[in-house]
């Protein structure tokens, strides 16, 4: 039904927005991980904390400060689970089980936002407010902090390895970022006609005589986090496709330029941090290039509707919402999954075979298209790093990246970064589909269920939490499966980036030679495109091809 | 060991900063937001709910359903809206869609089933129904179907209710929302509101 015209306005309309946000957001953001100041606000808290803001925070310290927090981060959450049923505003709903409290705590820790339960069935208002939506904020912190500790890390001369002080960055993060566009998007997305209320169901009486409930609750408020943190946790099963999450084509469009604003400006932001704007301008172009292609794939994957039952019915609209289209829900799928995000407006269970395939290989890039807040930029940077050393081999000269030598240890550093994540996909989809509990939560047979589990595996471990609805993952087995994959997943890439910042930040800062790669230009671009796709290729077309491959080609 | 007595030290740190944050984000945030959306926007904070005459009511009691939620609408003298894989359908307690494949067979059959009864309802071949009617939404509670689902109906509508296919087809136009700007999402037609104009139109009648 979608037309190619319409289909390429609204992503030109996108585009458009997000030239004019980019470059001021990307500078308030440098200006609040380089500036001295602190907000008076700011001071009081820290005082009343009896944290410093000022120690300049060696990277071992700011490791254990990020680790420290979110550990208390999970043990909060998951305690606010497992007591549920004795706190206010709860609806009535049970307490969580273990296996899913744990599960939820670490998924909304990491940024994930993996659900293996129903919202509108399982967790009260209090818990969506203070636990879920609190964990919103400061996961999407912590990923920009350290992401922020990077840059600031390249960017430092002989600074012993110091990176900056976690406690301020995420604490004006907070404050100076997230809160305050949120708190606008939540207004905008009420007057457009999402909910926000305490009530219970409201049962009323419909046109043909039936009961239908009216479900409430705290809805905008999560909502504008939810995509601008690019968390994804949506407050009711449908998620972004729920219509008093996302009514109108508006509100779709704006939801998806809110979660793709700030990974684009932390590009913005990186290159006034390292005082050349150039180096984040090479670095936001491939995550354009490859977010644009992604979006020209998957939405010409829904239009042209190939499959059994796509060409039955006449057109992909199983699992999409009439408002919405197949363009509008093919752009929120490519960008949800090229950032860490995940919120849906359509069931990618339901996508075309090339369509899912596309959201998959996504998130197997590692996110870095354009990433989620902080850990789409420091992806892209370790990728950034992996290319120059390449290309340093080709012409056999020492590598550097911006004036840093990048030796034995740092390659090694950024090795352990990008083979982190396949690892644990590929263990996790081998331990899935050998054991007899994995199987059983697969709702398809053949090259389809394979997808279902594979989905599963890399969306945890890629910290993303969109999902192919058909597994039933709410088991003990997924539960305990997928938790492990958020947990690892996150924390063993975020300690590698912060050490490898530590170990810049002590470092000479050399000046360019004649041999070194400039890495602003079209053909460093080029390069680390290409790199970024070889890496992911080599990595998983094998079981691509066992997947979603297989089923296109039946 | 030293790694492990720092890690303890940062968790209390980390402790009161998260109890911070969750009086500021985690209470105060959606409050503020609440407070804002009772003052600007009451109606739609609490659901877009509508009476039987599609005015805009805030009390459940009154209302017959949101007007941006579908319900289930199984009456021959009414619009029909998509099938719903929410619950029994159209539950808002239970919101999904089917996530059935592309090539599932489930899939495959419940399309030929749907096909076969709306052609028969309607009375019209298989090929003019268009795919939104034979497929589940995401949500379970697609408020909306397409325009040319509810032109194939208008005849059987405007028949059962002693009204004209021109009067019926004008309160499709009514109930219509074209691409925004002409470019975001696609037409779409609101079932409640078009079947309450309907209603009223008979009623009128």
């Amino acid at each position: 039904m979608s037309a190619v015209g319409p289909a390429i306005g609204q992503v030109a309309v996108l585009v458009g927005a997000l030239a004019v946000a980019v470059p001021l957001l990307g500078r308030h953001l440098a200006h609040v991980y380089t500036s001295p100041k602190h907000l008076a606000v700011e001071r009081a808290s820290y005082r009343v904390l009896r944290v410093d803001p000022d120690a300049d925070q060696h990277w071992r310290t700011y490791s254990m400060s990020v680790l420290g927090f979110s550990l208390v981060g999970v043990l909060a959450l998951y305690a606010i689970g497992r007591l549920q049923e004795h706190l206010p505003l709860s609806l009535g709903f049970a307490a969580l089980p273990a296996d899913g409290a744990w599960n939820t705590a670490v998924s909304f820790v990491t940024n994930t936002n993996w659900q293996w339960y129903s919202g509108e069935s399982t967790v009260g208002h209090l818990m969506q407010m203070s636990g879920l939506t609190v964990q919103n904020f400061v996961s999407a912190a912590v990923g920009m902090a350290v992401a922020a500790a990077f840059a600031r890390g390249l960017a430092r001369n002989l600074a012993g390895g110091r990176v900056g002080n976690f406690w301020a960055d995420l604490v004006r993060t907070v404050l100076r970022v997230l809160l305050p566009i949120a708190l606008v998007a939540a207004v905008v997305l009420v007057l457009l006609g999402v909910v926000q209320n305490l009530l219970e169901p409201q049962v009323v009486h419909t046109l043909t005589g039936g009961t239908q409930s009216i479900t409430g609750g705290p809805v905008a408020s999560q909502e504008a986090i939810k995509e601008l943190g690019t968390n994804g946790g949506g407050f009711y099963n449908a998620n972004s496709a729920h219509p008093f999450e996302n009514p109108k084509p508006f509100t779709d469009l704006f939801e998806v330029f809110l979660l793709l604003v700030i990974p684009f400006s932390m590009a913005w932001a990186f290159g006034i941090i390292v005082g050349d704007k150039r180096q984040g301008g090479a670095i936001m172009a491939v995550m354009a290039l490859l977010w644009g292609g992604a979006v020209a794939l998957l939405t010409w994957a829904e239009m042209a509707a190939p499959g059994t039952a796509p060409q039955l019915a006449g057109g992909a609209m199983e699992g999409k919402e009439v408002r919405f289209g197949e363009a509008a829900s093919a752009l929120f799928a490519s960008s949800t999954t090229g950032t860490s995000t995940g919120a849906v407006n359509a069931m990618h269970d339901s996508l075309t075979a090339p369509g899912g395939g596309v959201a998959m290989f996504n998130m197997m890039l590692g996110e870095i298209a354009p990433g989620g807040v902080g850990s789409g930029l420091y992806g892209m940077l370790m990728l950034a790093i992996l290319t120059v050393f390449l290309a340093g081999l080709m012409v056999g000269r020492t590598p550097e990246y911006l004036g840093k030598k990048i030796g034995q240890r740092e390659i090694w550093l950024v090795g352990s970064y990008i083979l982190a994540t396949p690892v644990l996909v590929l263990v996790g989809i081998a331990v899935a589909i050998t054991a007899a509990d994995g199987l059983a939560g697969l709702q398809e047979a053949g090259p389809h269920g394979l997808s279902e589990a594979l989905y599963a595996v890399t969306s945890a471990s890629n910290n993303n939490g969109s999902a192919f609805g058909g597994l039933t993952s709410g088991t003990p087995f997924w539960n305990t499966l997928l938790g492990l994959c958020m947990l690892f997943g996150r924390f063993l890439p975020m300690v590698l980036v912060i050490a490898l910042a530590g170990r810049f930040a002590a470092a000479h800062h050399l000046p360019p030679s004649a041999g070194t790669l400039p890495t602003h230009q079209p053909l460093f671009v080029a390069l680390l495109t290409g790199v970024a796709l070889v890496v992911v290729g080599l990595t998983f077309v094998p079981v691509l091809v066992l997947g979603p491959i297989a089923e296109s080609l039946s | 060991m030293k790694d492990i007595y720092s890690l303890f030290r940062f968790s209390l740190a980390g402790l009161r900063v998260l109890v911070a944050m969750t009086l500021v984000l985690g209470i105060a945030y959606p409050l503020v937001v609440l407070g804002v959306a009772k003052v600007v926007a009451p109606w739609q904070a609490n659901g877009s709910l509508v009476t039987a005459t599609g005015a805009h009511t805030t009390d459940p009691d009154r209302a017959v359903g949101s007007a941006i939620i579908g319900q289930v609408s199984d009456d021959d003298a009414l619009f029909y809206n998509r099938p719903s894989a929410a619950g029994e359908g159209y539950d808002p307690l239970n919101t999904y869609g089917s996530n059935w494949g592309p090539e599932a067979p489930e899939l495959i059959q419940a399309i030929r089933q749907r096909q076969a009864e709306i052609a028969e309802r309607e009375d019209v071949p298989v090929r003019q129904i268009p795919p939104d009617a034979v497929t589940a939404s995401a949500s379970g509670l697609d408020p909306d179907i397409s325009v040319a689902y509810a032109d194939l109906q208008v005849p059987r509508v405007a028949r059962a209710n002693g009204l004209t296919e021109d009067e019926v087809r004008r309160l499709v136009d009514d109930a219509t929302t074209g691409r925004t700007w002409g470019i975001l999402g696609e037409p779409h037609v609101n079932v409640l509101r078009l079947n309450i104009a309907v209603q009223q139109a008979a009623d009128a009648a």
